[in-house]
C-alpha cells in the first residue's frame, strides 16, 4: 500500500500541475481546468497549476465578501467549502499523506539522511489557530478603504505559494523581480525554514502551520473512509509510532479505538508489516 | 442443516454520520454553485495573484 500511496502523490502532484507550457506562454494556466478544487495545499498561482487552491480561494472570497454583498454577489466561499467539506467526509486527513504536492515535497526532504527530532505535541495546535485566524477571521475583519480584506495566510505565511508559485513567477516574469520587498523576504524565510525544518522532522508545515489539514482534522471522527486499529493483534510494540509520518501516540490517547483513528500496528512476529505498512504515512491521525 | 455449520456472523453497522456530512456539504457546493461563486473563483485563479506569491 506503501507503494500505491507513493504512485497516487506522483500522480495527483502531476494532475494538479499538468500545465507546461507555462516556459513558453511565462504565465499561468487559463484554461477551464481551474474551475476545478485541489484537494491539497497547491498554489494557483503556481504556472503549471491546473486547479485551484481552496484555501486561497476562501481567502480572496471572504476579503471580497462586502464588496460583493454590495454588488448583490452572495460569494460566501460555500461551493469551495463544499468541495473540501465533501472531501473531508470521504477521506478527512487521509488527502493529507496521498493527495498534498506540498506534503509530498517535505517527505522526500526527509528522507536525506540527518538526525530527525521529533515535533513537540503541543505545536500540533497551530494550525487550527492558522485556520481561524489567517484564513478566515483576518481576510473579513481587516478591510482596507475599498472594503477588501487580504489573503493573510497566502499573504504572510504559506510557504507553498513561495516554492510553487512565487519563486517560479519570478524567473518566469523578470519585470516582477523590482516589486520584491520585504513581504517576501518574510515569505521566502519562513519557506526556508519549514523546507529546513522537513529535514529533520517529519511533515513540519503539515502538522503545525497548515489550514487544510487543521480543516480536514475536523472530520475525523465522521469520515467515511478510514482505517481501524485492530485491537485483538496490537501487541504494544509501538512501531507505529515510527513508522507513521504524523507521529501519533495512540497508547497516549484514550478511546482512539471508539474514533476510528487511522493507525495500525504491525502482527507479533510478522515481518510483513502486513498491516503496519498500510498505515505508514497514510495519514495524520489529529 | 447449511445454517448449523455456519459460524454466526459479525454484525456490521452502517454509519450515518459520514453521509449527512458528504451531504450537507454537497448541498453548500450546490448553493455556491447556484449563486455563481465558481465564476468568480475561475476569474480569480487566472490571474497571477501577487499577495499569494509574497510580491503584492
Amino acid at each position: 500500500m506503501e507503494a500505491a500511496r507513493k504512485w497516487i502523490q506522483v500522480i495527483v502532484a502531476i494532475l494538479t500541475n499538468g500545465s507546461w507550457s507555462f516556459p513558453f506562454t511565462k504565465t499561468l494556466y487559463q484554461g477551464p481546468l481551474k474551475v476545478i478544487c485541489a484537494p491539497g495545499l497547491n498554489c494557483y498561482s503556481c504556472p503549471a497549476a491546473t486547479t485551484y487552491c481552496p484555501m486561497g480561494s476562501i481567502q480572496q472570497l471572504l476579503g471580497g465578501l462586502r464588496f460583493a454583498l454590495e454588488n448583490g454577489q452572495y460569494y460566501f466561499g460555500f461551493s469551495v467549502l463544499g468541495s473540501i467539506g465533501v472531501l473531508g467526509g470521504l477521506f478527512g486527513r487521509m488527502i493529507c499523506g496521498w493527495a498534498c504536492p506540498f506534503g509530498f515535497i517535505q517527505e522526500l526532504l526527509h528522507k536525506i539522511p540527518s538526525r530527525k527530532f521529533r515535533i513537540p505535541r503541543m505545536l500540533s495546535h497551530g494550525k487550527y489557530l492558522f485556520l481561524l485566524l489567517f484564513v478566515v477571521v483576518l481576510p473579513l475583519v481587516l478591510v482596507d478603504e475599498f472594503g477588501s480584506g487580504s489573503p493573510w495566510f497566502c499573504k504572510f505565511v504559506c510557504p507553498a505559494g513561495t516554492l510553487e508559485a512565487g519563486i517560479p513567477m519570478l524567473l518566469l516574469q523578470p519585470n516582477l523581480r523590482s516589486t520584491i520587498g520585504l513581504l517576501f523576504l518574510n515569505k521566502f524565510v519562513i519557506m526556508l525554514l519549514f523546507l529546513t525544518w522537513a529535514v529533520f522532522s517529519s511533515r513540519p508545515f503539515c502538522r503545525t502551520a497548515c489550514p487544510l489539514g487543521a480543516f480536514y482534522a475536523l472530520f475525523s471522527k465522521v469520515r467515511l473512509i478510514k482505517l481501524h486499529l485492530d485491537e485483538a493483534k496490537c501487541t504494544n510494540c509501538k512501531a507505529c509510532h515510527h513508522v507513521c509520518p504524523m507521529g501519533p501516540r495512540v497508547h497516549h490517547l484514550p478511546g482512539l479505538h471508539e474514533q476510528g483513528l487511522p493507525v495500525r500496528r504491525h502482527l507479533p512476529g510478522n515481518r510483513r508489516y502486513s498491516l503496519g505498512r498500510s498505515g505508514q504515512g497514510t495519514v495524520p491521525c489529529r | 442443516m447449511s445454517q448449523t455449520s455456519r459460524e454466526p456472523r459479525k454484525k456490521r453497522t452502517l454509519r450515518k454520520a459520514p453521509f449527512v456530512v458528504i451531504t450537507a456539504f454537497l448541498l453548500l457546493w450546490l448553493i455556491g454553485v447556484a449563486t455563481g461563486e465558481p465564476a468568480r473563483v475561475l476569474e480569480q485563479a487566472l490571474q497571477v495573484c501577487l499577495s499569494c506569491i509574497g510580491i503584492g
